[in-house]
This record gives C-alpha cells, structure tokens and sequence, in this order.
C-alpha cells in the first residue's frame, strides 16, 4: 500500500474500521462452523478494540490522522463560539486581505521584474543636481546626442538603450476625422533584441531600423493594442497610418507579456528613435535611458565614464548658452549621474507612488499586528476556559507536542478562513486602488497578475500570523499541569498579564495608524482648499488640434462660432489651460541687465481669458485683438514683486532672453492664480497675447458654460467646432475641475485608505480592549461580588476593573506617539504644508484612542457594577 | 507495534510460505493451513495474523482483494507479490541458517 492510499485512507477511516470489521467477523463465523466454542473464539482475538487500532494504524499515517482529528474537532469549536470566531477571522481577513492587496500593488509596481532577458542587470540613469527652486532635485530625462555619445563610450561593457517619456499620440488609420490616440513610445532600435524579446506577428524593428534621422517609418505595436484595438488580426502587418506629418507602417506586433519599460503605462505603439523629431537636439531631453551590464562589468567604472561624458557634452553646450545666469550654468555642470537598479522598470507612476504605497503598506501591516493580537487575546481567553478540558487531556496521557498541535490547528484554522475570505478582498482591491490613481485622460494601467508570487506571499503571510497569534496560546495551553487546573486554582494573573501587554502594544500600533491617517487627512484637506485664483465653476476645456497648423485669426473664427452656442457664456483660448501640469518658462532681463533668477513663466492666451477665468485685473487692461506676441504682456503680482520690487510696471518693458531678446511691454497686472502646480509656490507668471506672427496647431479653447452642468454642452461644442472650421477638431474634453482634482489625486487616496485603514484600526482595537475588560471581570466576578457585598461603592468596582488596562492604554499612546515622531521622517515629503509636531495632529489621535477606550469599557463596567453577589458566589 | 522478535518472523514466514503454496487464501483458510500442515503443532494466534497479514500488505509482500464466496459473504484473500516472493525465499534462507546454527549448538554441548 503505497504512502498517498494511506494518507486517503485517514478520509475514509470509516470505511476502513469496516472492512477490518468485516473481515474479524467472517473469521469468528468460520471458526464457529468449524465447531469452536463462540465465546472462546470471540476471546482469541484479544480486545476487539485494540486488534482494531492496530490494524488501523499499518493502513493510514497516524500523524495525519491525528491531524485530521484536531482538525474536525477545531472546526466543531469555531462553530460553537460563532459570533467572536467570526469576529476573528473577519477581522483577519480585513487585515490579511488589504496586506495582500498592498503587496500586490508594491509587487507590480516596484518589484516585479519586466519580462525581458537580463531584467537582473538593468540600470537607468538620472542626473542629481539642484533645480530651478534651488532645492536637490533629480530627473532621468536625457536628449538624443548625449545618449549616442555615452553608448559608443560604453560599447563592450553595457548596451545602452533610450526610450522616450510615453506620450498618448494622434494616429490616424483612415481619413482625419477618425483620429485616435494611443500610448507612443520611441525607443531605440537595439531595443527588442537587447530585450531578447520575439515577436508574436510580422518582425521587431533592429538597430538597422534606428541608423538616420526619419529614414525608417516603421512601427511595432504592442500585444495588448494587437488585441484590444484589432482583434488579433494577423493582417494588421503592413498597414499604415499617419502620425504627425509621417505615415508609418506596422511592421510586427511584440511578445504578450511585454508592456514597454514604463511601468503604470501599456504603450501601445513603439516606434524607432531616430523618427522623433528632436533626434538630433541637444536641449531636449526626453528620453530615459536605460543600462544592461554585460554579465561581470563592475558598474561603478561605467558610471564614473558615463559621467564623464555627459559633463563634456555638458561643458560643450554651456559655451553656447550667452544668455543665462552663470551661477545656473555652473549648477548644471555640478549634476552627479546615478545609477539606479531599473529591473522592475523606470516610471514617473513609480516615482509619484512608491513612497505612498510603502507608507499604505505599512499602515496596513499594523493594522495585521493589531488584528493578530485581538486573535491572541481572544485564543488566551478560550485557553483559560479550556484550562480543565486541557488538564484532562492531559491526564489521560495526551503529550506537550499533541496539545500544541490542537490549538495550533484551530489557529489555523483561523488563519486559513481569513485567507480565503481576504484572497478575495485583495483580489478586488487592488485594481480598485489603481483606478483611483486615474489623472483625467491617463489612467494608470498597472499589470497585476495573481501569480505565484502573491499566492507565496499570501500564503507565507498566512502562516506568519498564524504562528504569531497562535503560537503563545499553544504553548501556554500546553504548560497546563492538570492537578492545579483541575481544582481550578490556576494563576490567572499570568495569562492576564500577556492580556494586557497586548492591548498596550494594539493601543501604540492604533495611534500610530490614526497619527499618519490624520496627517494625510490633513495634508488632503489643506491640498485640496488651497486657493488656486481662479474660478473653475462651469469652464470646460476643449483641447483642440489642426491637421495642419493655422492662423490665430482662423481660431478667433472658432471662439466666435462656439459664443453663439446657446447656454455659453464666455469663450476663450489658451496654449495650455491652467494647473494641467505644462508649463514654459525663461530668464528675463529687466531693465536691459543681464539675466538673472529666478525663472519667468508664460502662457499665451486671448482676449477674454482673464475675465473667463475670473482673474481679476487689478491695474491697467486686458489683451485687444490686435495685441500680438512678442509686444504686449500682462503679469501677475509676484511677477511685480519679484522683478520690480513691488512697484507698479505697466509701461515698462521686459525681455525674455532665450533663444534671443525678445521685449514685453505690461500693459496690465492681475492677481496671482496657480500656474501648473498646487504643490510648488506661486511663481511669477507673464501672461502673453494668443497672436502670434506663426501659425498654430494645438491650443484649448476654454467655454465658461451658463447652466449648471457644463458637460452637458459637451456634445454639441464637439459637433460645433469643426463646423466652423473644417480642420479643427477637439481632441479631449476635460473641466477644469478635474485638472485640479487630478493635482490631488495622490492625496486624496492616500487620505481616503489611511482613514479608512484608521477606523478599521480603532475598531480592530477597541473590540480588542472590550474584550479582555468583559474577560477580566468575567475571571474576577467572585471578587467583585464579595466587594459588592460588603459595600464597596460602583465607582470603586468601575475603576478596579478598568484600573490596570487604563495604564495600558496609555502606555500604549505613548509609545505610539514615540514611533509616530520618530517615522513620520521618512513620509515627510508626502505631506502639504503639515507639521508632523503641530500638536493638533497629536491631541485628534490621542482623543480618538481615548473616547474608543471608554466606549470599549462600558459595556464591561456596567457589567461589573450589575453583578448580583449572591448568584456569583452562590453559582461557584 | 513494531515488535520483530524471532516468533513475529516466523509468523510471518509461515503466511508466505503457505500463500506461496495456496494463493487466493482468506485469513482462516491461512490458519488452518498452519495449523494442519505443522499437525497441529503450530497454531496462529488470531490477534496476531491480521496485523500481520495487514502489516504485510502494507510492507508490499502480500496484495489483497475482497471476494463473494459461494455462501454469498464477502471475504478479503491474499497473494504474494513479487517482492512477497523474494522476501519468503530471504526468509526461508534466514530461517535455515539459525536452525542449523542452533542444531550446531545443541550438537555440541
């Protein structure tokens, strides 16, 4: 019989004591029919019982058997305490469910490896130096040149790889009326084969693809696109379509695991380097460029050379800069080059994010430990009732091992219930977190597979807890020494002891949760009330694009058109709108001085864009028609303050000085309103007229709308602009509401999870504390009663049972608050304007731990108070 | 339970030995066998040949199958495996070496 049918035979144990039975049976009747004495022949086989068990045990795994009787027997008990199991294992499944979550969330996000060959040996590149803002700041943005000339430098060591920062592109299949967008990304040609990447239909594009400026219109395009915008199709290969002022044709389709290197995004189309215009630009940086070490090259060498390169390529450009303050070209030259472990990818979501994920973990993870410890608590407790049924078992010959076995079991049990439970918790979970992190137009798209790795995860993570909570309470079951605990005077103080170092350590963990919660909550609170001196109310935006560029005159025809549209109200245009994230900025001479810090920023917009934007104009006018860029400008107060020292400019004349002088007149100044971001100060903005002596292509028309909901002008204002002008055509429709929304949406999901983790926290902790206060009283009832008996008032019984967890309770908040203080460090840059000090941020922690303390004793308080003295000690 | 003195042995070597000579035999028709072909000097205890019969089966020396008899009740016989063979013949071997050697002994004194 092999070692698996005696494993299944410990399931059909019933079946198997039958056949044994039978067969003893058939035996007995043979021998009496052979005329044996039936009494005597029933007595050759000894007790019946015992010839049973042995014949059992040869045919199943006594262990497993064993196992599977504390098994039946931990299940039998679960169901009989049902609400606190219950209680337990949702609780765990809450905590065990969102860990999980996390975990896949920082799994796809900063660990998982891309799927490519040598992921282990990727590296990428960022510059450290000090911004514009005069704070450290890093990039790993690089410009085409420089990339060439690094690669050739480490040739033999490493191959070098550039990608572009993904951008969501027009193309255009057929006719121009069905544009549609889709993630490009150029990268180098080496790339695919680098990768060791095959392709799923046609061929990759190569090195070969990638050697002159515009020579090789070629496109792959991504599995993920293969399907979702072709169906699959394999005739896909060889079709064209047009991008820009170039038709590409797709010439393969990439493998299906691989999304591109920018981990958050799933590009869509890759295209050769060498097809992107500022090729051959040395001041446009717009590429990460990625490293693969050839196996053994030591990096540190090959930073130091790379470095090297770039600061001659550096020192090179800086001569042609006349025009820029020298203390800013030095800067530049001082940048440090890294090189950072890239093998899980290189993004801005990675960037944004890692940190507020690592902090959610982290508050998730207490929130594990306090769950864990409420688990404990409950086990201990049960273990005190079971003390006898321990003492018995132990009595009748059960070993140490056996009965560690059988609480570890029902802990298992436990821990296995909450798995399953927060298997399916995580399983929603986490792709609902990254739908929230959805910028309007650029939602993340985060592949999250359930692999072995977070089934590992979830299982090791599993059983972790299941030692942590179970382990104490198994052994401290198992210590039992059944003549004392039969009598029932066993020391009850030693199991309340550990009781109540965890409901200190449960208390510290909560505040913590709670005092990262409330400054998250804070930091979302202050982010998102932040004037931005504007109005939002009812502005719609039209991004709109030309298939070719136009005149400024040609888009004034547009404004005019979409004005008639009954319920608008205003109609304006801008290059960019306000707080969307772009920005343009230059060096001004004031004065006809040299150029000087810090930078000036731009935005060209038409007359009427401060009125629709409800700027106020605090002295001289608005932009006319006839106002044309360069000439006029008008500028916002820091503007005055910064380079007029608070007196007033108009009339004065200003120069921009890159690539050449060019001069302002401020014909007018407004009041200070948020340029592209809430988070940086308020910069020194000069507004300039949408007129300009070139054509233009992209510029968004701004709608402030009547009626309450501007969307539902939408369709018709997308209807309306290209008739009335053919070429024109709204390529994405936003409000500006959501562009500031979109400024806090990191904010506001770390606000809504750390609260949300918080109340689960307090809860978690408060079930926890009532629960040992009712297990306490429950262990001193007889007290209580004999003091209730001779007088002692309600207030004393009240502060007799509330006395040593209270202690624990503060503990607890202090440690917490030491832990607080001491880690808020590493999230700081996640908060806006908040002090981790700010004692209001201390006392709101402190006072919810306090009220859930006092609402967890109550019930226990009233309980003690109301013990009847007489049925207590009359019941013992 | 693991008991191998010399009589568990010979238990067991009597069981294969009469298998070998009777296959298909059910766990009465084994003792009798012992006992007729010994003329009744040997005898098996009942409360030993099923945990024996079982243990062996669970060592892979016998197979066993439940049967309908002729009287309609369901009966469980034994056979000899392969390896149920190699172990009578090792057995077999072991047996005669400590019965010569013990005839040797009692030879000389």
């Amino acid at each position: 019989m092999s070692l698996w049918s005696r494993i299944a035979n410990v399931f059909r144990a019933d079946r198997l004591n039958r056949e044994i039975e039978e067969e003893l049976q058939l035996h007995i009747e043979e021998a009496i029919e052979q005329g044996r004495d039936p009494v005597e022949a029933r007595r050759a086989f000894g007790s019946a019982l015992r010839q049973r068990e042995e014949s059992r045990d040869v045919r199943l795994v006594a262990w497993i058997d064993s196992l599977r009787a504390d098994a039946v027997f931990g299940l039998r008990r679960l169901r009989k305490t049902k609400v606190t199991s219950a209680a337990a294992i949702l609780s765990l499944a809450l905590a065990i469910g969102s860990c999980t979550a996390a975990f896949r969330l920082i799994d796809a996000l900063l660990l998982r490896p891309l799927p490519v060959a040598h992921a282990d040996q990727l590296y990428s590149l960022a510059h450290h130096g000090t911004g514009f803002d005069g704070k450290p700041s890093t990039y790993d943005s690089w410009s085409a040149p420089v990339l060439r000339l690094m690669r050739d430098a480490a040739k033999g060591q490493a191959e070098l790889i550039g990608v572009s920062i993904s951008s969501r592109a027009e193309l255009t299949y057929a006719s121009d009326q069905e544009m549609e967008r889709a993630y490009l990304q150029y990268v180098s040609g080496s790339m695919f084969d680098a990768f060791g990447l095959p392709p799923a239909a046609g061929r990759l594009f190569t090195e070969n693809d990638d050697l002159q400026p515009g020579a090789n219109p070629v496109a792959v395009i991504s599995y993920d696109y293969w399907e979702r915008r072709f169906g699959r199709d394999p005739k896909v290969i060889g079709r064209t379509f047009h991008l820009g002022n170039d038709i590409f044709q797709i010439v393969g389709v990439g493998p299906e695991p691989f999304t591109g290197t920018e981990t958050g995004t799933v590009i869509d189309v890759f295209v050769p380097l060498m097809m992107n215009g500022s090729i051959l630009r040395g001041d446009s940086t717009w590429l990460r460029t990625l490293v693969i070490m050839n196996p053994g090259v030591p990096i540190e060498p090959l930073r130091q050379k790379l470095a090297a390169v770039s600061l001659a390529f550096e020192t090179e450009r800086a001569k042609g800069f006349t025009d820029m303050p020298q203390g800013k070209i030095n800067i530049l030259l001082k940048e440090e080059i890294s090189m950072d472990r890239a093998s899980a990818g290189s993004s801005n979501l990675q960037k944004d994010y890692s940190r507020s994920l690592i902090a959610l973990g982290t508050l998730v993870a207490l929130v594990l430990l306090i769950a864990c410890a409420n688990v404990a608590n409950l086990m201990t407790a049960q273990a005190a009732s079971r003390a006898r049924e321990m003492a018995l078992r132990v009595s009748i010959g059960a070993g140490r091992w056996r009965l560690v076995q059988l609480v570890l079991v029902e802990s298992a049990w436990i821990g296995a219930l909450a798995a399953a439970i927060g298997a399916a918790f995580a399983w929603w979970a986490a792709p609902l977190v990254v739908r929230m992190i959805n910028p309007p137009d650029n939602p993340a798209r985060l592949a999250l597979p359930a692999d072995w790795r977070v089934l590992g995860f979830a299982a090791a993570l599993t059983l972790g807890v299941t030692f942590l909570f179970g382990l104490v309470p198994a052994l401290r079951a198992s210590s039992v020494k059944p003549a004392s605990a039969l009598k029932g005077g066993e020391d009850p103080h030693s199991r309340r002891r550990l009781m109540h170092a965890l409901i200190a350590v449960q208390v510290a963990f909560c505040f913590l949760v709670l005092f990262v919660a409330g400054l998250f909550v804070a930091s979302f609170d202050r982010l998102s009330h932040q004037p931005v001196g504007f109005s939002a109310d009812r502005v719609l935006l039209l991004d709109t694009t030309t298939a070719h560029a136009q005149p400024a005159s040609a888009w004034n025809e547009v404004v005019d058109r979409l004005r008639a549209v009954p319920g608008v109200e205003t109609v304006a245009l801008s290059e960019w709108p306000l707080l969307s994230g772009v920005g343009r900025n230059n060096y001004l001479s004031i004065h006809g001085e040299p150029p000087k810090d810090p930078l000036c920023f731009f935005l060209s917009v038409s007359p009427g864009f401060l009125d629709a934007m409800k700027i106020p104009l605090l002295d001289g006018r608005d932009f006319r028609l006839n106002d044309v860029d360069p000439g006029a400008a008008i500028v916002n107060e820091t503007f005055v303050k910064t380079y007029y020292n608070g007196e007033n400019p108009i009339g004065k004349t200003f120069y921009r000085t890159y690539p050449k002088r060019v001069p302002a007149l401020i014909v007018g100044i407004v009041r200070d309103a948020r340029y592209r971001s809430l988070r940086e100060s308020m910069l020194p903005v000069a507004y300039i007229p949408f007129s300009r002596n070139d054509a233009i292509r992209n510029a968004t028309i701004l709608v402030r709308a009547a009626g309450a909901n501007p969307l539902s002008l939408a369709s018709i204002l997308r209807q309306e602009v290209p008739r009335a002008r053919s070429e024109f055509r709204v390529r994405n429709l936003r409000t500006q509401q959501e562009l500031i929304d979109a400024q806090t949406v990191r904010e506001r999901l770390l606000a809504m999870l750390a609260l949300f983790f918080a109340s689960v926290a307090l809860l978690l902790a408060g079930i926890g504390l009532s629960g040992v206060l009712n297990y306490s009283v429950l262990q001193r009832r007889r007290e209580i009663g004999i003091r209730l008996a001779i007088g002692a008032p309600a207030a004393a019984i009240a502060r007799l049972v509330t006395m040593d967890v209270s202690a624990m309770v503060v503990a607890g908040a202090v440690a917490g608050l030491a832990l607080g203080t001491v880690s808020v460090r590493y999230i700081e840059t996640l908060f806006y304007q908040i002090k981790a000090t700010d004692l209001r941020m201390l006392a709101l922690p402190a006072l919810a731990v306090f009220l859930a303390a006092l609402a967890a004793a109550l019930p226990a308080v009233m309980r003690a108070v109301s013990i009847d003295p007489v049925d207590t000690l009359r019941s013992e | 339970m693991s008991k191998s003195d010399s009589l568990q042995g010979s238990l067991d070597l009597l069981v294969l030995k009469i298998l070998s000579r009777r296959p298909r035999s059910h766990g009465y028709a084994i003792m009798s066998a012992i006992k007729d072909s010994s003329a009744d000097v040997l005898s098996a205890e009942e409360g030993s040949l099923y945990p024996a019969l079982h243990r062996m089966e669970e060592a892979g020396w016998v197979r066993s199958e439940w049967i309908r008899k002729d009287s309609g009740r369901r009966a469980r016989i034994y056979e000899l495996t392969a390896a149920g063979k190699k172990q009578l013949a090792q057995e077999q071997e072991r047996w005669q070496t400590v019965t010569s050697a013990v005839n040797r002994v009692l030879r000389t004194v």
